[in-house]
């Protein structure tokens, strides 16, 4: 068949993101694990268009560039809900920092497994 | 049948303007030189060959610097024929990325990744016997009976087992162009393409 030699990169880490493919936004606050944020997502309704807003803790950001994603973690009715947006999607209008929260960890897991007074993060300040 | 040789440079998405993501993989394709033509008088078949790949000087032969004299090129890494083209072309005719348009589909050849030795769950999707082992232990990914004995008394060939997995030339048919990049010889193909981030890729249409 067909020979197909392979050629090797030097350097692969960000040659997709450098190649100027996507326009990434520049719109959304600087927020990281343990920030409170109230995320304005789009939702369509017939012809209609609302923002549905989804406030929580952040427990990680996770990616770069084009495909980074962030997870917010709320409870709802006593029920943990975890909702993953992608950072760069259009859907996502507005993202709102409620509040900063102080953490050691970028990925906070531990909050899964915790419920109550022992569930609070405590604020950052200054 | 039209081709392009190209390199797999990887993947990711894209949003469109209803806020849909769409998997891609990105290919550095062309520009390629057509070095050869073909004929059925000559060679007994209608083809041309297409060149593309940069290659060190110091690699070069003389054979191969003779090769690309015609086409007025420096010897590439990778030589690929077209047979019967629906279009004709010249010695020295360069094509590149606005052969295809958005929206087309395009066949992909690859080199896949090498997986090495492999059972038959992995190579062949065989479904293993899960949990019911009946007690024995190693059984859970077994293959199972591979024939019966008095009759046919032999394991017949081109039984599925397990063995070297991957690192062979495939293709995969119908991939959607998302977009192109004329300016920098890019592709956007909708989907995953066999072989490493790197590697050389075949369009065809």
């Amino acid at each position: 068949m067909i020979p197909l030699p392979s050629l090797k990169f030097t350097k692969m880490s960000n040659r997709i993101n450098d190649l100027g493919i996507h326009t990434l936004r520049t719109d959304l606050p600087s927020f990281k694990a343990g920030d409170r944020v109230a995320v304005h997502y789009i939702i369509k309704e017939g012809n209609k268009e609302r923002p549905q807003i989804f406030q929580g803790d952040v427990i990680q950001r996770r990616g770069q560039g084009a495909t980074e994603t962030f997870t917010v973690r709320k409870i709802s009715n006593g029920v943990g809900v975890e909702r993953i947006f992608p950072t760069n999607s259009p859907k996502v209008s507005k993202v709102e920092l409620v509040r900063s929260g102080k953490v050691r960890r970028a990925r906070i897991y531990y909050l899964r497994a915790l419920t109550g007074k022992k569930a609070r993060i405590k604020e950052r300040r200054g | 049948m039209q081709r392009l040789i190209g390199k797999k440079i990887g993947m990711t998405s894209l949003f469109d303007e209803n806020g849909n993501n769409t998997p891609v993989t990105v290919i550095e394709a062309g520009p390629c030189v057509v070095t050869q033509v073909k004929t059925e008088d000559k060679e007994g078949y209608n083809a041309f060959q297409i060149s593309w790949g940069d290659k060190k000087e110091k690699h070069w032969t003389k054979a191969e610097v003779g090769h690309a004299k015609a086409s007025n090129s420096t010897p590439k890494s990778v030589l690929v024929e077209v047979r019967n083209p629906r279009i004709e072309r010249k010695v020295g005719d360069v094509l590149d990325v606005n052969i295809f348009s958005v929206g087309e589909f395009v066949d992909v050849v690859g080199k896949s990744k090498g997986k090495g030795f492999q059972g038959v769950v992995k190579r062949h999707g065989f479904a293993g016997v899960g949990e019911s082992t009946h007690g024995q232990h190693d059984r859970q990914r077994a293959p199972g009976s591979i024939g019966a004995s008095s009759y046919p008394s032999k394991v017949f060939k081109g039984t599925r087992m397990a063995g070297r997995t991957g690192n062979k030339i495939n293709k995969i048919s119908s991939l959607e162009i998302i977009k192109i990049i004329p300016e920098q010889n890019l592709i956007l193909i909708k989907g995953a393409v066999p072989g490493f981030n790197g590697s050389t890729v075949i369009l065809e249409k």
